[in-house]
């Protein structure tokens, strides 16, 4: 009997599962070991730095996924990681590495904050105020995202470090707003714009715990699977993505379809920091990101691209970035605990991807051909 | 010494400054690229290398000793890159950016107990007579030891990698793996060592941030310095004289912003910390379309897994 290695023909659908699900606890695991050596570094013995992380773990699980308060507020952080992850899949499909929702997401932010507080002044119509809000913040982030894609069309730039260039410019474009000429004069000098009128904030449920952001987020992810499987949209990126050359030959215009998955992608990512104005902060404010535009990239990669996929990773990355906070606070960790993971789960799931397109197999002795 | 003149002389020498991290980054990343593999993990390998080396520095005080933790920081971060994209073959762009989140992730976590923190850190080594020769000695010969290691680590290199038999082999496997492997050379364990010291050169530019430049550890302190010297590479063509000459471009343009902020002008600052990173898309601008990489010499399996496998 032999036991060889060789390489899967096509990878069995259940897999494509398995791989995630099992990444994701190898990525804790793998974490739980190195938040272990850190607590050794700070508590001094393996008992004491064991025991740490077993109850920080607890933390990390129960509060934002088991607890009511918790809850609401995984829900309430899912919302703008969900809309940039939908945006970044858009485009991924077709192999477009926008990492640049980072600044998209500032972007409409930016953009929402401009049209509530200062281009809609006075309308008092909340139906009509939101639309315009949000139409203005998809439309910032699309623009954004334009640059990258004009680029990318007529001079074949490689969008990944453009994208993500922009994103500090956006980020420092904030900073300018809010530090300078938007300051609320009465914020006691919080670098933070004044509050949003009334009408400009979206309604909320369970106890004004939850806005209606996630709504609307389940309602993209369903339209976006639509185009998806449904339309010619759909299908042609398919082939974009696969084989720039045979789609050129089957008659798609590449650039065209480059230049509207960036902008559509950039739209989706904007609306999210609209959303997330209108919906969470209420007012404009340094640094109201914690990343969001990064952890949608690994979202986008666990959903394997697939909106309704990225609904529920969106879901359980909004409770981590909330547990996160919570050891922040009561086990003085950094914010940057969500990154190592991040890292942690997209390596073992581009090499748990690698090893499961390899199988097992045993021969046979017999099998083996013989010369009698 | 008039106005205009002081003013210029303190820009360029801050110019060489801010431009040496940046330098060690592009001159590692020539050394990974050259053999065939894309690496985007920069920043996180620039920042594993700032804390480790900052750590090793306040706690030791030993700055050689800091400088070699990081540059084995840097490593293994490289090493990691390696079993990904070659022995694995995942795709090299999310190999590398989860190598700058890994990295980003694991310099926040170690250098928590290390905010506002004081180490030992480079001083200033004037160079006997050269310091003394005006305008240019406050310039280029009145800086820390790395600055110097920099600049000789230019020359050295543009010798090793088009004068050397080393050198001939490294470029060999990057263009051309197949006809490297045929005549005998070990494809896997040169793309493996030549992502090993990429990493592990680019980290001592992290290195330079923390014990040099800022003299601190401060959380994600590369602020992008990673993915500019990933556009610097392109606007370099893999040439490590063009690697000094866009670093310290790109030094000047954040010198320059600084200074100005100092000297005080109408310019929100703001919109001059934007400066490097506009550039970088003007650089990227110019230096893209397909045929462009072809005539200054991408290597031409550039991103692409080596699988003896495949071969036809």
């Amino acid at each position: 009997m032999k036991i060889k290695i060789e390489k899967r023909l096509n990878t069995p659908r259940y897999l494509s599962l398995v791989v995630p699900v099992v990444s994701i606890f190898a990525a804790l695991l793998i974490m739980f070991v190195i938040l272990t050596i850190f607590f050794m570094g700070r508590i001094g013995s393996f008992q004491g730095a064991f025991s740490e992380t077993v109850s920080a773990y607890k933390e990390l699980i129960t509060w934002p996924f088991f607890n009511q308060y918790g809850l609401y507020s995984t829900i309430s952080k899912m919302v703008p990681l969900a809309f940039v992850a939908l945006g970044l899949s858009f485009a991924y499909k077709m192999k477009i590495w926008n990492i640049g929702g980072e600044g998209q997401l500032y972007m409409g932010a930016l953009a929402a904050t401009w049209a509530a507080l200062f281009v809609f002044r006075g309308i008092t119509s909340p139906i009509l105020l939101i639309t315009l809000v949000a139409i203005f913040s998809a439309i910032a982030g699309a623009l954004w995202a334009l640059i990258p894609a004009l680029m990318k069309a007529y001079a074949k730039t490689d969008e990944i470090v453009v994208t993500l260039m922009l994103n500090y410019v956006a980020i420092f474009w904030v900073d300018y707003l809010v530090y300078g000429p938007w300051r609320d004069p009465k914020g006691f000098g919080f670098p933070g714009t004044a509050a949003f009128p009334e009408p400009a904030m979206l309604p909320t449920f369970f106890d004004g715990n939850v806005h209606i952001g996630i709504f609307i987020a389940i309602a993209f992810a369903i339209l976006l699977q639509y185009i998806d499987v449904k339309t010619q949209w759909g299908f042609n990126s398919r082939i974009v993505g696969d084989n720039k050359k045979a789609a050129t030959y089957s008659g798609i215009k590449v650039k065209k379809y480059t230049i509207i998955s960036l902008v559509v992608s950039g739209a989706i990512a904007g609306l999210g920091g609209g959303v997330q104005m209108m919906g969470m902060q209420h007012r404009l404010m340094h640094g109201f990101s914690p990343g969001y535009g990064y952890t949608a990239i690994i979202i986008a990669w666990l959903a394997k691209l697939n909106p309704i996929a990225v609904i529920f990773v969106s879901f359980l990355f909004g409770g981590l970035l909330v547990g996160n906070d919570q050891l922040q606070m009561f086990y003085k960790l950094p914010i940057s605990l969500i990154s190592i993971f991040q890292g942690l789960v997209l390596f073992c799931l581009l090499g748990g991807e690698a090893i499961a397109a390899y199988r097992l197999k045993i021969e046979k002795a017999e099998e083996v051909p013989a010369n009698e | 010494m008039n106005d205009a003149l002081s003013f210029i002389v303190a820009t360029l020498h801050a110019t060489v400054r801010a431009g040496t991290p940046l330098l060690f980054a592009v001159l590692g990343t020539i050394f990974t690229e050259r053999s065939g593999i894309m690496n985007l993990g920069l920043e996180g390998i620039m920042l594993i290398g700032a804390i480790g080396g900052f750590v090793v520095s306040y706690n030791t005080s030993n700055l050689l000793l800091a400088i070699l933790v990081a540059m084995i920081a840097g490593a293994i971060l490289g090493l990691v890159h390696a079993f990904f994209t070659v022995t694995l073959k995942i795709n090299q762009i999310v190999s590398g950016l989860a190598i700058t989140m890994l990295g980003s992730g694991i310099s926040g976590l170690w250098g928590k107990d290390y905010i506002g923190v004081v180490a030992e850190r480079f001083e200033t080594i004037s160079i006997p007579l050269l310091s003394d020769i005006p305008v240019i000695g406050r310039i280029l010969f009145q800086h820390d030891l790395l600055v110097y290691i920099s600049l000789l680590a230019v020359p050295l290199m543009w010798f090793f990698i088009y004068k050397t038999r080393g050198g001939m082999t490294l470029r060999a496997v990057g263009e051309a793996p197949e006809a490297a492997d045929a005549r005998g050379i070990n494809v896997f364990f040169i793309r493996y060592l030549y992502t090993i010291i990429g990493g592990s050169i680019t980290a001592i530019g992290g290195a330079y941030l923390s014990l040099a430049y800022n003299s601190m550890w401060i959380e994600n302190m590369t602020a992008g310095r990673g993915w500019i010297a990933i556009a610097l590479v392109l606007f370099a063509t893999w040439d490590p004289y063009k690697a000094l000459l866009g670093a310290y471009l790109f030094g000047g343009i954040t010198a320059l912003g600084l200074r100005m902020q100092a000297v005080g002008t109408h310019i929100p600052p703001d919109f001059l910390k934007m400066l490097p990173y506009l550039l970088t898309i003007v650089v990227l601008f110019f230096t893209s379309t397909d045929t462009l990489k072809r005539k200054v010499g991408a290597p031409a399996t550039l991103g692409v897994p080596y699988s003896r496998e495949d071969r036809t």
